[in-house]
Order: structure tokens, then C-alpha cells, then sequence
């Protein structure tokens, strides 16, 4: 197992270009799910906004 | 039966549909990204001359090929944006950006790592490099036109036309490896044939299936956000069920 994670002394390389991969992708689809919960809100918000200038 | 093409070209439509394909895409992508990383890791073989090194080639290429593609297809929205007036297009092109702007700096960075085992050096002004940055670059001027902006309409017309002007790299890119004599390799998949092993390209192929699905799928979910914020003032989106609720 040690000598799977150790890449025959390339782990470095290898392990640091998979796991910035991994990285932005994961940060990527954080921000994109993070830009719809806020999309929604404001259009919640703007929606609420609107009713009560209507009263 | 004709098919009404220009159904999904409707923001309203096209919203619907964008949220159905959005979960296909990204388990077909979880999937294709859990086989091809168990071959490139577990079924390729080592490389006679690199090693295990190599192994970063499975993400390098993909990304690389992704960066280049996707550019071309933000392109290509861009200008049907511009030429046909469709908003829809448009938002497209502002919704490829980034995911083409972090795969090209996923292969800018896959490629530092693996060229410092190989080559002695994280980076060297070779022509497959500096056009790779460029695009890299070019990505970022196309995010920041747009938003420097303010009118959506006008921002998409002014971001087109850099988007078409710099498509003009992607070839460069593509053919610098013919064209100069640069550290880069050439391709080793060509139309003639290859003399990679068969489970190193199978890895390659599953790996770029599954960086495009991502793309796909990552895209589409951007863009939902970008047409509600659009067309904010409508009655469809006030309508929705998700902002009723």
C-alpha cells in the first residue's frame, strides 16, 4: 500500500497534480451550488420586496 | 414529426431542460471518473522510460484537450450571440468561462509537475506552453470584459468579439508542437495509429469522457443561475416553483 502511495518517488508529482485537480473541483462546485442558493434568495427577496410595495 | 430546434433556445425551456440533464451528466461524470482513475492507476502499466511519472498524463491531457475545446465552443455561442442576437447563447458563452479557464490551469499546473521530474524545469517559454497561458489569459480577459460591463446585452457583444479574435490561439496551441521545435512532445494518438498501450488508452479516453460529463454538467448548473439573475423581471422565473416556495 505504501509503495502504491509512494509512486516509486514520484509521489509528489503525481499525488500534487491530482490533488489540485480534485481541489478545484470540488471548490468549483461549491461556488456554482453557493451561486444558486443566493440567486434564489435574492429573487425570494426581490419577490417579497415587490408585494409589499403592491399593498 | 418535425422537431422544434429552436424550443430549447428559450430561456424558459431551456431552464427545465438544463435542470433534468444537470444530475445525467454529473453521475455519468462520478462514474467515468471512478473507472478511468482505477485504470490509470491500477491497470496501466508502468512506463518503460518515465516510469510511474506518466501517470499524470491522465489528467494532463484531458484537461489540456478540455481547455481548448471548451474555448472553441464559448466561442462559438458567443458568436451565434452576437450574430443572432439570442440571449440564450450568450449566457452560454458567460456560463463556459471559468470551467474553461480552471481546466486550462489544470493542465498549466499538471504540466509544471510533470515537467520538473522530466525536464529539469517547472516551466520553460516553449511555444505548447506560452500558447497554453495565453488561452489561460485569454479566458480571464473574456470573465473580466464581461463583468466590467454593466448593460448584460452590451458586456455579451464586447466579450464576443474578444472570445472570436482569440480563438485564433487554439490552433496555434494545437499545431505549436508541429510548427517550432519545442520541449513539449508531440502527439502520441494520431489519426495514423499509436504505440501506446491499450489499458494507458483506455484510461485517456474514459478520463476525458469524464472531464467533459463535469464540464457538461457543471456548465449547465452555472448557467441556471445566470438565467434566472437575467431574466429576474419575468414572469416565468417569478413563477417557478423554486422561488415561490
Amino acid at each position: 500500500m505504501s509503495e502504491f502511495f509512494a509512486m516509486n518517488g514520484y509521489a509528489f508529482y503525481i499525488w500534487g497534480s491530482y490533488g489540485l485537480a480534485l481541489l478545484i473541483f470540488i471548490v468549483e462546485i461549491a461556488m456554482v451550488r453557493h451561486k444558486r442558493k443566493i440567486t434564489l434568495q435574492q429573487l425570494r427577496l426581490m419577490r417579497d420586496a415587490g408585494e409589499e410595495g403592491q399593498a | 414529426m418535425a422537431i422544434n430546434w429552436f424550443k430549447y433556445s428559450a430561456p424558459t425551456a431551456f431552464y427545465g431542460l438544463a435542470g433534468k440533464l444537470v444530475p445525467w451528466f454529473a453521475w455519468s461524470s462520478a462514474i467515468l471518473f471512478a473507472i478511468g482513475l482505477y485504470i490509470s492507476f491500477f491497470v496501466a502499466p508502468t512506463d518503460a522510460t518515465q516510469s510511474e511519472a506518466y501517470r499524470i498524463m491522465f489528467i494532463h491531457v484531458p484537461t489540456s484537450i478540455l481547455s481548448m475545446f471548451i474555448y472553441l465552443v464559448m466561442a462559438f455561442y458567443a458568436a451565434v450571440g452576437l450574430v443572432f442576437n439570442t440571449r440564450l447563447s450568450s449566457m452560454m458563452a458567460t456560463a463556459l468561462a471559468p470551467t474553461g479557464a480552471l481546466f486550462a490551469f489544470i493542465s498549466l499546473w499538471t504540466g509544471a509537475m510533470w515537467g520538473k521530474p522530466m525536464w529539469g524545469a517547472w516551466w520553460v517559454w516553449d511555444a505548447r506552453l506560452t500558447s497554453e497561458l495565453i488561452l489561460l489569459f485569454l479566458y480571464f480577459g473574456f470573465i473580466a470584459l464581461h463583468a466590467s460591463i454593466d448593460d448584460p446585452r452590451r458586456a455579451d457583444r464586447a466579450a464576443a468579439l474578444l472570445a472570436i479574435v482569440g480563438s485564433v490561439n487554439v490552433p496555434i496551441i494545437y499545431f505549436s508542437v508541429k510548427w517550432w521545435n519545442t520541449l513539449h512532445q508531440g502527439s502520441t494518438i494520431k489519426f495514423s495509429g499509436t504505440s501506446m498501450h491499450i489499458a494507458m488508452q483506455q484510461a485517456l479516453f474514459t478520463m476525458l469522457l469524464a472531464c467533459w460529463t463535469y464540464s457538461v454538467a457543471i456548465s449547465l448548473l452555472r448557467v441556471r443561475s445566470i438565467v434566472l439573475e437575467r431574466e429576474r423581471n419575468t414572469q416565468w422565473v417569478a413563477e417557478l416553483e423554486e422561488v415561490r416556495s
